[in-house]
Parts: structure tokens; C-alpha cells; sequence
């Protein structure tokens, strides 16, 4: 059934229905509001789970390790800093092979102290061993929510769903909530492939001397490639559950495209708007949704942008020294196939500055004019600044 | 689309009013979003909220910047905020006062309605005389002004969103629907 909910409701609507038994949190704007929800339903009974408080995120992870290690579901929300916190207990997570799920609220990072929308919280984790989905609505939040504890716990890889804050998080729209019985059918309870147990005492984790950590690392890396071959089938089941499905990839209108627009998160959504006036012009222009971070799914992205002249990458997160983080992926995805492109890095957005239609008509005027990028990355929308006389 | 901003203080249930008006959109028929301000809130400050509103799935992700009409929850916001930014002309602004403004000038290429929805929200028990809850009267008035949404969706949204005294809230909606003074175009 459809109802006006917030997004940071659909996360925990998601998180209820799969059933979760421990949650940890600690709090951090914009993701506070997932966690209040989740309180709220563990203490009137209406999930059966434990909701553990913790004095940081860093411990927050901790103890999702120990529960998930004993073989239950779990879950956590954070943002921004808190995912900074936690950064050492991420590698611990995905290395011991814990399918944990965490909703992470993409904020920006300090200083200048800023709560809202930018990527580089969640990029900066990208070499973790954790999956990523960059989601576009809160429908696709609650629908990616269960469908990354399907792929976690197949793949025994922890996933992070990551929105938008405010955009997504603060913002009330409808959304449909599929039954627990749905649900059920798509999302059957956990079962491990190992677990502690009490009456059979053993150690996870022990000191791995180099003629066995290659090995481990190499099982991670095949995991992360397997989920490229399980998505599809996977999401298939899901749209028979739920009648929805997003792919790795959403190319829209990109086959006789001369510019194509790859964005991720609530920028697609905008980015449609845009697409439709355009193409009502009559431009060849077309978008392509980056769904999947990680793992990278380059064919998907070299068969989208197959034949495409100008690629401009939408980045709304910067990695100082080098640029836009999906222009990279793009142009590393794109560099052993065959023929002529350029790609455009545009960095905008940052902080939680607004993304209009206007921004990327501009973008589009900037590379339909010129014939190559002046630089690899640009900057847009920038307001000139004073330094006060220094 | 229709894009509307609602101007409000911290405590006044502004971002509820927005989330109730959004619900009973939906109800009949309409696509919705509505997100308040994004940024930090405090007790007695000016607050916004926004609702958009339209026929097809709303796919926009930005701020509103240039609403169709407003709302003004406490028109001591009137000296220190500029409530008709970005306003499109003809626009209505639906104003919490007992009376129109004397200076009625600074309101001109746009339409205005009156509603002394304090008075009505401390009638049926909302709040206190220091601390008046004034944003269910405000979403009646609202439904009149616009002439949407129907009044029995906004009834059922009121009673979805409202635990306390979900029965006041709807009296006092009702009443402000028969009771706003639709003053027009201003000129």
C-alpha cells in the first residue's frame, strides 16, 4: 500500500519488514531519524530485536560484528563523521564475511561543519570490501534495503544503501510498502554459514600468516565480482515480489546519444526533468544512473556508453588531488575500450547545494560548445570568494 | 507543479502542517513532496516548509525558490523575514492574522487571505495563549484558500497525524475553512 512517508521512515519500514534482531546506532544528523523510528518500534514491541545504545559509532560496528558473528541480522544508520569513526571496523566487517546492512545518510564531512547532502562520506569507504548503492528515491530506499540483505547474505559481504540527506532523508513522498507476507517470499530469515555458538567453542578471525591471507582476500575480491553475476536474477526475484526493479545501471535514452549524463543518488531524478525537455528540443542527449559503486559494473557502464562521443560525470563529492570519484571510475571503465570519447568531470553540489535542471542545461551548453574538457575537472557554480585582503 | 512555502516559528508544527496537507493531497489523487528547511531548528526561530504538488510523479530534488503561494503562521515573521521571495505573481499568501495588515501595499500583484487562526486554535484547546498550535487551523484555512484539498481528505489526515486531541484539531481545521477571509488580489 502507498503511503506519504518520510525517507528516513522507508529505511526503517525496510528494516522492520526483514526482520532484523539487533540494531546498533549511535546518532548524527540526518540519520537520526532512521534510528528514532527503529527505537521506537523495538520498544512498543513491534520488532522483536534488540536495539543496543553505544557510545560511538566505532563501537556501534563492534557490536554489530560480535551480533552478526553470532549469527543474526543486523543493522545500522549513520552519516558523515560517524562513517569516519568506523572506518577501521569496515574492513573488519567485510574481511570476517559479515553480510551487516547499514543505511548510510550521505553528508558532508567537517570542517566547515555541514550536515548536509555530499558523497564524499560514503566514497571515501569505497576500498572497504563493503557493496554500495547510491539510490535515486525513497521507494528505492525501502526496496534496496531488503534487496542488500538478499545480496549480503548470498555473497557474505556487508552492503551500505546509501541516500541522499534531506533530498532523500528529511523528504515526505509516497511510498509503497510491501506486506510482510511479500517480503517474506523475497527475503527468507537468515541462515549462516558459520556462526559462534557457546556449546561449540571457537575463534573467528585468528592471525593469518601470508600463505593463507592471499587466498582470503582473493575469496573477498571473487565475492564482490559474483554479486555482478547475481544482481539481475536476484532483482528479478524481487520484482516478482514486489513488481520493482532498478538495475546495476539505469541507461535512459543513451543509445543515439552525442552527451551522455552519469549521476547517482537524487541528482538522476532532477537529471530526468531535464532529459525530457531536452530531447523535446530535440537534443541527442541522454542519462545514465549509476546505481552500483561497488562492486564497479563496467560492462554495464562500457555497454551504456558504447558509441557515446561526450560523457559529462556529475560529481557531488571530490577526492582533493585527482577530482570527482565516478568521473574516475568512468574514465577507468572506459580506457581499454576501443574509439574516440572525452569525458567531462563537472564537480557540483557539495555541501548540499542545490543541483538544478539550470546547472546541468548550463553543463550541457558548456560541452556541446566546446570541443574538449579545459580541464579534467570543473568546478560549477562556484561564487567567487574573499580572502579579505590575504 | 505547484510548489508552496509555509513560514512558521520552531514549536509551531510547521514541518507537521506540511506533512498533514501532503497526505490529504495524496489521498485525493495528487503526487506530493514536502521536506521543511533543510538545516537545524530551534524553538521560536523563523522556520520553513515546503509542499509540492502535482499531477505526475514529482522528480525534482532541489529547494523551492520560486513558490506559487505562501503561508504565514505568525505575522510577527512579517518584520524580519521577506515572506514573498521568489513569489510568483498572483500567488495567494494565506496570513495567521486577526486582521489584514494596515500596510497592505507591500502585498500588491499578489492575493491575500486573512485568517485569525490563533483565535481558533486556542477556541478548541491547541496550545496555550504563549504558546498557540495553530497549524491544523492553518491547513483548513489553507484548503479553503486553494480550494483544495477536499476537506473530508484533510479531516482524515488530520486524525492519521494528530494523537492528541485529534477531534480539536479537526473542529478548529473546520472552522477556519468557514471562517477565512479570501481578501483577493491586492492592488
Amino acid at each position: 500500500m502507498k503511503r506519504v512517508v518520510e525517507g528516513s521512515q522507508a529505511v526503517a519500514e525496510a528494516v522492520r519488514l526483514a526482520k532484523v534482531q539487533v540494531i546498533s546506532a549511535y546518532p548524527i544528523t540526518p540519520q537520526t531519524h532512521i534510528v528514532e523510528i527503529l527505537a521506537d518500534y523495538v520498544s512498543q514491541g513491534r520488532m522483536k530485536a534488540r536495539f543496543l545504545r553505544v557510545e560511538s559509532e566505532h563501537s556501534c560496528m563492534a557490536a554489530l560484528i560480535g551480533a552478526q558473528s553470532m549469527g543474526v541480522r543486523t543493522f545500522t544508520a549513520t552519516s558523515s563523521q560517524g562513517l569516519a569513526l568506523m572506518h577501521e571496523l569496515l574492513h573488519w566487517a567485510s574481511g570476517a564475511r559479515l553480510p551487516i546492512v547499514m543505511a548510510e545518510v550521505n553528508r558532508a564531512l567537517a570542517p566547515g561543519w555541514n550536515i548536509w547532502s555530499d558523497q564524499s562520506d560514503s566514497l571515501s569507504q569505497r576500498d572497504t570490501g563493503w557493496m554500495q548503492f547510491y539510490c535515486e528515491d525513497s521507494q528505492e530506499v525501502l526496496d534496496t534495503t531488503l534487496f542488500a540483505y538478499r545480496l549480503a547474505e548470498t555473497v557474505y559481504l556487508p552492503a551500505m544503501v546509501v541516500l541522499d540527506a534531506f533530498f532523500l532523508s528529511h523528504t515526505y513522498e509516497p511510498v509503497d510498502i510491501p506486506s510482510q507476507e511479500d517480503v517474506d517470499r523475497f527475503l527468507p530469515p537468515y541462515e549462516p554459514a558459520f556462526q559462534l555458538d557457546t556449546k561449540h567453542p571457537y575463534a573467528l578471525s585468528p592471525l593469518v600468516t601470508p600463505n593463507a591471507y592471499m587466498e582470503m582476500r582473493h575469496e573477498m575480491s571473487a565475492a564482490m565480482e559474483d554479486v555482478l553475476g547475481l544482481y539481475d536474477g536476484l532483482e528479478e526475484e524481487m520484482f516478482r515480489a514486489f513488481g520493482r526493479r532498478y538495475g546495476m545501471v539505469e541507461a535512459i535514452e543513451c543509445r543515439d546519444a552525442r552527451v551522455v549524463f552519469v549521476t547517482s543518488g537524487t541528482v538522476t531524478s532532477t537529471a530526468r526533468i531535464f532529459l525530457k525537455k531536452l530531447r523535446e528540443r530535440g537534443e541527442k542527449v541522454g542519462v545514465l544512473k549509476v546505481k552500483l559503486f561497488r562492486p564497479f559494473p563496467t560492462e554495464e557502464v562500457r555497454r551504456a556508453l558504447a558509441g557515446v562521443p561526450k560523457v559529462v560525470v556529475v560529481d557531488r563529492n571530490c577526492s582533493f588531488g585527482l577530482g570527482g570519484i565516478f568521473a574516475q571510475e568512468i574514465r577507468a571503465a572506459l580506457c581499454n575500450v576501443p574509439g574516440e570519447r572525452r569525458v567531462y568531470g563537472y564537480i557540483a553540489g557539495l555541501g548540499g547545494r542545490d543541483i538544478t535542471e539550470e546547472l546541468l542545461e548550463e553543463i550541457y551548453g558548456e560541452v556541446t560548445e566546446g570541443k574538449g574538457p579545459e580541464r579534467e575537472n570543473i568546478w560549477k557554480g562556484l561564487q567567487e570568494v574573499s580572502h579579505g585582503g590575504r | 507543479m505547484l510548489e508552496i512555502r509555509f513560514h512558521g516559528r520552531g514549536g509551531q508544527g510547521t514541518v507537521v502542517a506540511t506533512i498533514i496537507l501532503a497526505k490529504a493531497f495524496f489521498q485525493a489523487g495528487w503526487q506530493v513532496q514536502s521536506f521543511p528547511f533543510f538545516g537545524v531548528e530551534r524553538r521560536g526561530a523563523p522556520v520553513e516548509a515546503y509542499l509540492r504538488l502535482d499531477k505526475e510523479k514529482i522528480l525534482v530534488r532541489t529547494n523551492v525558490v520560486s513558490p506559487d503561494h505562501v503561508v504565514v503562521q505568525d505575522r510577527t515573521l512579517l518584520s524580519s523575514i521577506d515572506v514573498t521571495r521568489g513569489l510568483k505573481r498572483g500567488g495567494w499568501i494565506l496570513m495567521n492574522t486577526p486582521s489584514p495588515p494596515e500596510d497592505l501595499g507591500r502585498f500588491r500583484g499578489w492575493r491575500l487571505a486573512c485568517c485569525d487562526m490563533t483565535r481558533i486554535a486556542l477556541r478548541h484547546g491547541l496550545g496555550t495563549r504563549t504558546h498557540p498550535i495553530v497549524n491544523t487551523t492553518m491547513t483548513g484555512a489553507f484548503a479553503k484558500t486553494l480550494a483544495m484539498p477536499p476537506l473530508e481528505a484533510l479531516e482524515a489526515a488530520i486524525e492519521e497525524e494528530i494523537s492528541v486531541n485529534p477531534k480539536g484539531n479537526v473542529e478548529a481545521a473546520r472552522e477556519a475553512y468557514n471562517e477565512v477571509l479570501l481578501v483577493g488580489e491586492v492592488d
